[in-house]
């Protein structure tokens, strides 16, 4: 769909000199004439809802940066300092704060969106895999962010996340000692950290324009999931503006109130009270808990008795993400019309909010509570360690087994031969073309 | 459940996605234990539209400043944010809180230490309203000294710092009882049902019952009649504990009234903001199929 041809006339003589030198006119001209397919549902808003994430973390995160200190000793009281003296300085904080949490809805939304409609299935390949990227780019990110303000939770949670690479074998002793910039996790880890936590988001940002390169070079998946015809083009597509850039304004502003919920009225709700405590490192907080959006690959990180196998299988959780477009052997992309991998979904769906559950609650605690048990190999069977597990296998089945085996046995529903079919009840009531100017027709 | 046809129902997404929310935010918060929940402060501030008793604020400084401060510091506080908007000794006539008489004479009773600038010797002098809270252990290892080995927490974010905030530590302050029977008290800690921790190895009563809460260092703080109040407020443990809980909750959060000041007209303009884009999106799309 890239290939459509340009519409833009350049009309001024400033505009000729430069469409001759530099067409940026033309380049943001033909973004917003893209041909999108009309079906597109809520569902699709969130790569611009993720894009505003971005820009916000960025723009409220460089602001931060004048005012924070990077130092064990100051960090903690730099970053009250921002809530408490900094002019506006407590809503950029908390924008911040709240905002990573945002993203990480929106990005959780927009893969299972991705998922159930195939979105990564071929020719979007790319697309799907560079977003895995960012998807990883945005943890590390994340978990850098949360070690700025040195609380409890910023120091314990390094400790924790850091000794992970030490249990690598042979290998792992020394990174841990260059990740960390010594033997323990003190001022030069703070001082790297913040500069990674500075780095990423612009890594993450050119990835986003590779992943739109992508996305508009393969063109839009849609609900119906099948590729639009050239012939039908004119019929099943819009262009980009208005139509999508009034779709998706409505969903970013009903994204921000949701999101000035939280920052004006529960900006702390989503943290955790122990990193409002400086930082100690002869204190071992009662429970390390990472932040809710890390929660479910934390618990797949527990459910492996060994240390080793437990970080094997957090980043295998990630990386399977990485090969889904050869996992799922269906050509059908829309679940939609499949109907058997739908109810697949939908439990994978709960089992990785329950993962979220799991991942915050002690691997000891009973799930139901006075329900006796009995002990397998090395944990009651009623506790969150075996629920754990038995979510972490489903977890690795689902990519595994189920998506490959069940796209081969499986008998899809009819799927329609165009994106207008299920849309419209007859062909003559598509436009011919899709108006350009359509507050003029109606 | 029609997942494909999300066109219709916006508002069934977020409120999917408020409650994935719910259900995972509530996870950390499940894994604490052991302690009693804490009772309700009713304090002004609660709820979206709750500010600050300037009253109050002020009643909970005086505990504070004869109370607390004997142990705890509060090293994010200056004298001059008691007199910032919506602090306990705010008077519109001072913009600039430094210009507050109120402040500069509550500064000025207390002695800060400083360095001589003509001999560089160490003095004490008369605060300024520029001056930090004075501390009052010159370092964490004096402070822990001369309390047990343990030094007593900042409370500058207090509030902040413990779930349940200000009704956490209202709840503490005056929920200090005698210990039941069969609970072996360590020496220099005491028993606190809202303090967490876990009583079992020190329980010698039925294993099924071990009372809630943990011991905690500090001894009962407040006293009947310890502080004097000139407004007519009762001198009791439940006010002193309900004030130092509100003050703590203003050092916590003394940008709050802005904050949901700022939130109300930020939610109302984007609703007006969503109303007029759902229209302009009706218009757009009307009469064409998708």
């Amino acid at each position: 769909m890239s290939e459509h041809e340009s519409t833009y006339v350049p009309k001024t003589g400033v505009e000729k000199w430069l469409d001759t030198r530099l067409p940026i006119i033309r380049f943001g001209a033909d973004y917003m004439s893209l041909p999108t397919p009309r079906n597109l549902n809520y569902w699709w808003t969130f790569g611009g809802i993720l894009a505003l994430c971005l820009m916000t973390q960025i723009v409220t995160g460089i602001v931060l940066a004048m005012h924070y200190t990077p130092n064990v000793d100051l960090a903690f009281a730099s970053v009250e300092r921002i809530m408490r003296d900094v002019n506006g300085g407590w809503l950029i904080r908390y924008v911040h704060a709240n905002g990573a949490s945002m993203f990480f809805i929106a990005v959780y939304l927009h893969m299972l969106r991705g998922l159930y409609y195939g979105s990564y299935k071929t020719p979007r390949e790319m697309i799907w895999i560079i977003g895995c990227v960012i998807f990883f780019l945005m943890i590390a990110t994340a978990f850098l962010g949360y070690v700025l303000p040195w609380g409890q939770m910023s120091f314990w949670g390094a400790e924790v996340i850091t000794n992970l690479i030490g249990a690598v074998p042979l290998v792992g002793e020394p990174i841990l000692i260059w990740l960390r910039g010594g033997p323990a996790i003190d001022n030069a880890t703070l001082n790297r950290f913040f500069s990674l936590h500075y780095l990423l988001p612009f890594a993450i940002l050119g990835c986003v324009v590779l992943h739109l390169w992508a996305l508009h070079s393969a063109g839009q998946n849609n609900p119906v999931g099948i590729l639009i015809p050239k012939d039908r083009a004119k019929k099943d597509t819009l262009p980009f503006h208005p139509y999508f850039t009034v779709k998706d304004g409505f969903a970013i502003i009903l994204f921000l109130i949701l999101f000035a919920v939280f920052v004006f009225y529960q900006p702390n709700a989503l943290g955790h009270a122990d990193n409002y405590i400086p930082a100690n490192p002869l204190q071992t907080p009662a429970h390390i808990v990472p932040e809710w959006y890390m929660l479910p690959f934390y618990a797949i990180l527990r459910a492996v008795p060994d240390k080793f196998g437990g970080v094997v299988a957090m980043f295998s959780a990630i990386g399977v993400l990485f090969v889904l477009p050869w996992l799922d052997t269906s050509k059908v992309r829309s679940m939609r019309y499949r109907p058997t991998m739908r109810t697949f979904f939908f439990i994978f769906l709960v089992v990785g909010v329950g993962l979220g559950w799991c991942g915050g609650q002690l691997p000891d605690a009973p799930v139901i509570p006075g329900m006796a048990s009995f002990v397998l190999f090395d944990g009651e069977v009623n506790s969150y360690l075996w629920l754990t597990r038995l979510f972490t296998l489903y977890y690795f089945v689902f990519f595994l087994v189920i998506l490959p085996f069940v796209g081969l046995k499986e008998t899809p529903l009819p799927i329609p031969a165009t994106i207008s079919e299920p849309v419209l009840t007859g062909g003559d009531a598509v436009p011919a073309a899709a108006p350009a100017s359509p507050e003029k027709k109606g | 459940m029609s997942f494909g046809k999300m066109s219709v129902s916006m508002s069934r997404l977020v409120a999917s996605a408020v409650a994935a929310l719910g259900l995972m935010t509530a996870a950390p918060a499940l894994a604490e234990g052991g302690a009693a929940h804490p009772r309700s402060g009713g304090f002004s501030f609660d709820g979206p539209f709750g500010v600050y008793d300037q009253g109050q604020l002020q009643r909970g400084y005086k505990v504070y400043h004869e109370v607390c401060a004997a142990c705890h510091s509060m090293n994010l506080m200056h004298y001059r944010n008691l007199g910032d908007r919506h602090g306990p000794f705010w008077n519109p006539k001072y913009p600039n809180p430094n210009d507050n008489p109120v402040v500069k004479a509550l500064a000025k009773e207390i002695q800060v230490p400083d360095i001589d600038s003509e001999t560089g010797e160490p003095i004490q002098r008369d605060a300024t309203p520029a001056d930090k809270f004075r501390a009052p252990y010159p370092n964490a290892t004096a402070a822990a000294a001369g309390n047990g080995g343990a030094a007593p927490p900042d409370l500058s974010v207090m509030a902040k710092a413990r779930h349940g905030g200000a009704d956490y530590i209202y709840s503490l302050l005056s929920g200090y009882r005698t210990p039941p029977a069969g609970l072996q008290i360590r020496p220099g800690q005491h028993y606190n049902p809202y303090m967490q921790g876990d009583l079992t190895p020190f329980w010698t009563g039925d294993p099924d019952h071990v009372p809630e809460g943990g011991f905690i260092a500090m001894p009962p703080p407040l006293q009947n009649g310890q502080v004097t109040y000139d407004d007519g407020s009762p001198q009791t443990v439940d006010q002193y504990a309900k004030d130092v809980a509100a003050f703590i909750a203003w050092t916590s959060e003394p940008k709050m009234v802005e904050r949901k000041q700022a939130g109300f007209g930020v939610i109302i303009f984007l609703l007006i903001f969503a109303g007029l884009t759902y229209a302009s999106y009706r218009r757009i799309w009307k009469g064409v199929a998708h």
